[in-house]
């Protein structure tokens, strides 16, 4: 028996298959995972995510505090709403958590972190807040409900009134607003447009129901994680964790250099390794059938003469992290970390089989579309 | 839930069906009960014709987009016949698990021994329960 979300009944009502996440029971799938995918992709679904945690933190000095915790500067969060994700880093530069902070104001900042890790992210947020005089509440009374899809913000919007209506629809990519008991936040994990709606707990049943109504589909974990890897966006606890800095991990984009006084936790071991990470992640399109999942080795590609010579590849140069089947590419696609310098082409083992893949950059499909040619 | 399990067929307990055929030969594929349980499916790996196959050992290869399951073969002896089809469309293994969705046919070395009665697989699916 795990934690339950407030939609818990609502979910196994609908005939979801149940699983464990981070010590939660999640809806997995309702019906079919594949048409819950082109759901999202095509039109709307609805994800149930309230386990995953919001944090507010508040004090005078929350943003000069956040400014120290993480990697990405909060110090670009110059209008209230703007959201920022970013990593929490050990000092040897390996990721705690990867995150969203909103900036709601200059005493107030919501952090929103992963189920799984929602403990060890507390401790260590409380440890490092309290010289800052930061306090941190954990929102249990909270629910999040993640409406994505190109119908997704319309839809939602159908529930609301005129007024609220339209500042709904007028919320900027990756702001947020609050809109009565709503944390409206146009933000997501599938690469389609949408919201992520935080809400009072006690709302999140009859807000689901009238989603549903609006012909939102329900969509489980499952999908959510096609339509992330599509999407290029790291998982927690695959592609990253605290063996692997953000800069072996796809995520340099995150990591805010600049200013080069801004001391956050993890900055010098970034420093040393940033000239020449030893590994990297990269995206992989499985150029074979078959199906790409994590751990698999990879292996840099047969040399010609090697490969006429009949000679497997054997010179293992990473892992798949994340492997799964694109439904938009109809194709197994998967994110990988290898060694620095890795070809265009490698070669994947598959039940002792190896099988050629395509190094590619994330993402695999985003918007409804495809963004790697077949 | 109502378990969708012919009466013409025999089982396993790892839940593939065997359906005989005329001339000592059995179609062979996995029940309406698996594909249910492993969801849509998108990869299929069938063994080379003329294979040699052993009651209990892995015989095939079926991936959801969740997982990969290995199938055992529930009979023992040569492969005569793959459904090519259902590799190109692994979806007629949750669309028609007993229909077109066949796996592949075998040439029985002997008689098939160790099978469930269809009300003895759907006993064995309410234990498991």
């Amino acid at each position: 028996m795990g934690l339950k979300t407030p939609l818990h009944d609502v979910h196994v009502a609908s005939g979801a298959k149940i699983i464990d996440f981070g010590g939660w029971d999640m809806p997995l799938q309702y019906g079919s995972q594949l048409e819950e995918h082109r759901a999202v992709r095509r039109d709307a679904g609805i994800f149930d995510v309230s386990h995953m945690c919001a944090l507010d933190l508040s004090g005078p000095r929350v943003r000069e505090f956040l400014r120290r915790l993480l990697a990405n500067d909060v110090g670009k969060l110059t209008t209230p709403g703007r959201a920022l994700y970013s990593c929490m880093l050990l000092p040897a530069g390996g990721v705690i958590d990867d995150l969203i902070t909103y900036f709601i104001s200059e005493t107030w900042f919501r952090l929103v972190v992963n189920a799984g890790t929602r403990r060890k992210d507390i401790a260590w947020i409380e440890q490092h807040a309290a010289p800052f005089g930061v306090s941190v509440r954990e929102r249990t009374d909270l629910a999040i409900l993640a409406v994505q899809g190109p119908n997704a913000r319309v839809k939602t919007g159908a529930l609301l009134s005129p007024a609220h209506r339209a500042t709904a629809l007028g919320i900027p990519r990756f702001s947020a607003a609050a809109i009565d008991a709503w944390f409206l936040a146009r933000t997501g994990y599938t690469g389609e447009d949408g919201f992520e709606i935080v809400l009072p707990a006690a709302d999140a049943v009859a807000t689901w129901q009238a989603l549903v109504a609006q012909g939102v589909a329900p969509a489980g974990l499952g999908a959510r994680d096609t339509l992330r890897l599509e999407a290029g966006m790291c998982l927690y606890g695959n592609d990253l964790d605290e063996s692997h800095s953000p800069l072996e991990s796809g995520l340099e984009w995150t990591v805010a250099w600049q200013p080069a006084d801004r001391d956050f936790i993890g900055r010098g071991a970034l420093t040393r390794v940033r000239a020449a990470p030893a590994q990297m992640l990269v995206g992989l399109v499985l150029e074979e059938r078959g199906v790409l999942r994590s751990h698999q080795a990879v292996s840099a590609a047969a040399q010609s003469a090697a490969a006429a010579a009949g000679q497997p590849a054997d010179r293992k140069i990473g892992e798949v992290t994340s492997g799964t089947f694109s439904p938009t590419l109809n194709r197994s696609i998967a994110l990988a970390r290898v060694h620095a310098g890795a070809g265009e082409r490698v070669m994947v083992d598959i039940r002792g089989k190896p099988h050629a893949a395509r190094v590619v950059r994330p993402p695999f499909a985003r918007n409804g579309k495809a963004l790697i040619e077949i | 839930m109502s378990e969708n399990i012919p009466d013409d067929l025999q089982y396993t307990k790892s839940h593939e069906w065997v359906r005989s055929l005329p001339g000592g030969e059995v179609e062979v594929g996995i029940t309406d009960h698996a594909q249910e349980a492993l969801g849509d499916l998108v990869f299929v790996e069938l063994p080379q014709l003329d294979t040699q196959l052993t009651a209990g050992a892995a015989c095939a290869v079926v991936e959801s987009v969740k997982a990969a399951s290995d199938v055992y073969s529930p009979v023992t002896g040569r492969v005569t016949a793959r459904n090519e089809e259902l590799v190109q469309k692994p979806e007629l293994l949750n669309s028609d698990p007993y229909g077109a969705g066949w796996m592949m046919r075998v040439r029985l070395d002997a008689g098939a021994g160790g099978l469930l009665a269809a009300r003895d697989y759907a006993q064995s699916l309410k234990e498991a329960e």
